[in-house]
């Protein structure tokens, strides 16, 4: 994502204003953001990236966290409250458990993306693997959307299409 | 093995060889992984923990590494020890430090190593002098597989393989290199070097990674996304962009101090010879910080073909009294210099505890003989 200023850098900086009930987001890079008067602070650690993210939950909503809250992984006990404290979860199906909360964190540490299109175990079965590629596909999909590259879009829908 | 067998010399990835090594001291790739029907380790129980440890333990042994593997068990390990390990970046700070079982399994060449029980279940890293990140990760990848023939990692298709931290899902790949660039410090761009990286999204770390200081002029650059990007594409990107733009901004600065600050350059490198050929107490601070003046010095005759007067002194060190070329000064010197002049490798290598002082003292001493002022 470019910096709305000088749309040039990569924005580093996300502020969230919220007015009158109104919603305002800003994105800017650290350049901009320090000639406008924004003070930032440089590589957020996970604690830092949690509290700011809770911080700008609005609280009338139905959270969608908030099912999420109330609940403990049933592998392992773990709860969002242990997460909120160590940084670090309690076992792999608490990515499950609390997908709903850890998503915008997810996110935000990985610059927008959620889904994975790296190596892949040799021993994953061939579902697992098929579900990897329709992922990956239905995400350059939405790039290709983005991007307003309908043909593209087409290709991949057919694609996607013709997996499933 | 022992410590001992090693710590008399530096490892291979840190001899001053390899590619764009003036600058790229060194290249490293980690993998974090952990076993799949396992909990992380933030709720597994001593006994559990136990369990994973020996069950990576013994795969790892099994492996076929082309070299002698040893594994040191990290909580029974003594103090000392556990400093040498840190020193060697064998193990981080933070697996040193840790409660539990945990240990690290290290090839006797020192270019692989795997943290076990440390923030993950397994942490695996390749090293190399230089830039050679293509090979590191083709490396790391194959002893990857290998693993994985033994064991099942958690990975799930939508987030990768699962870590303890979000930060590292995905690939769970690190990518860093170690980079030296004392000339962006000394013409005052080392600021806008580090927003540079930022804006890049970068993680930019001392010496001894998380938590440490940029001592010496080192600086250690890595990614910080792990997620919806393969690891070809981050190792691509750094080989093909990062280092390249920070390779040539150290050049220009380089340069622009060759050309129009030479003489603070030579005042820099006169000084710090002056004072390790003569020092009687020198700190690791203080070494480590005036050894960035001679290695920059160094690096610029060799891979520049320039000198300045106080360069052509540094080069002729130990020409007069020995003329075989390996007595000669060189990047392998000053880095054996910085690597066993660390306080863990005085004292193992001294073969008993030294206090601060005495440290200082057999530093110096070390110092002074390498750099050809007394025996």
């Amino acid at each position: 994502m470019h910096c709305q200023i000088c749309k040039k850098n990569q924005a580093t900086i996300h502020l969230t204003e919220i007015t009158d009930g109104i919603r305002t987001e800003m994105h800017l890079c650290e350049t901009c953001a320090q000639e406008n008067g924004i003070a930032a602070k440089s590589q957020l650690s996970v604690n830092e990236l949690l509290n700011n993210l809770l911080a700008t939950q609005p609280t009338d909503e139905d959270l969608f966290g908030s099912a999420e809250q109330a609940i403990s992984c049933p592998q392992c006990g773990f709860t969002l409250e242990q997460f909120t404290k160590e940084a670090v979860l309690g076992c792999p199906h608490d990515y499950e458990v609390f997908e709903k909360s850890l998503l915008p964190l997810i996110e935000k540490a990985h610059n927008g993306r959620t889904t994975h299109c790296g190596k892949v175990p040799s021993k994953t079965s061939t579902d697992a693997k098929k579900q990897i590629e329709l992922l990956t596909l239905q995400q350059k999909l939405d790039t290709a959307v983005k991007n307003e590259d309908y043909e593209l879009a087409a290709e991949l829908r057919d694609k996607i299409n013709q997996m499933e | 093995m022992k410590l001992t067998e090693i710590s008399h010399n530096i490892n291979e990835w840190f001899n001053g060889s390899g590619p764009l090594a003036d600058i790229v001291i060194s290249s490293r790739i980690r993998l974090a992984r952990n076993i799949a029907g396992h909990k992380f380790l933030s709720r597994c129980s001593a006994a559990e923990k136990l369990q994973i440890l020996n069950k990576l333990r013994d795969v790892l042994k099994s492996l076929e590494f082309g070299d002698q593997i040893t594994y040191i068990s990290v909580d029974k390990a003594p103090a000392l020890d556990k400093h040498f390990l840190v020193e060697r970046h064998l193990i981080s700070r933070h697996h040193a430090f840790a409660k539990g079982p945990r240990g690290v399994v290290f090839a006797r060449r020192e270019f692989f190593t795997a943290m076990i029980n440390e923030e993950d279940h397994l942490r695996m890293q390749v090293l190399k002098g230089g830039c050679q990140l293509s090979q590191c990760a083709e490396q790391i990848n194959r002893i990857d597989d290998m693993v994985e023939e033994k064991i099942d990692y958690a990975f799930s298709p939508r987030y990768g393989y699962l870590t303890a931290c979000p930060t590292n899902l995905g690939t769970g790949i690190r990518v860093s290199v170690m980079l030296h660039l004392p000339a962006l410090k000394m013409t005052g761009q080392i600021e806008k070097f580090l927003r540079a990286t930022r804006d890049m999204g970068l993680a930019v770390r001392g010496l001894f990674g998380e938590g440490s200081e940029a001592a010496g002029d080192f600086y250690q650059l890595s990614n910080q996304v792990t997620l919806g990007i393969s690891e070809a594409d981050i190792v691509a990107q750094f080989e093909k962009s990062i280092i390249p733009e920070i390779v040539e901004y150290e050049n220009a600065a380089r340069n622009q101090l060759l050309s129009k600050q030479s003489d603070v350059l030579d005042d820099k490198i006169s000084r710090a010879m002056a004072l390790l050929r003569n020092a009687h107490l020198i700190s690791s601070q203080e070494a480590l910080f005036l050894l960035s003046h001679l290695r920059m010095g160094i690096n610029m005759h060799t891979h520049m073909g320039v000198s300045t007067p106080a360069i052509e002194r540094l080069c002729k060190l130990g020409a007069e009294d020995a003329p075989a070329k390996q007595d000669k000064i060189s990047i392998s010197t000053i880095n054996r210099l910085f690597m066993l002049t660390q306080p863990a490798h005085l004292q193992l290598n001294h073969g008993k505890n030294l206090d601060p002082e005495q440290r200082d003292i057999l530093r110096a001493k070390i110092i002074r003989s390498a750099l050809h002022q007394d025996k």
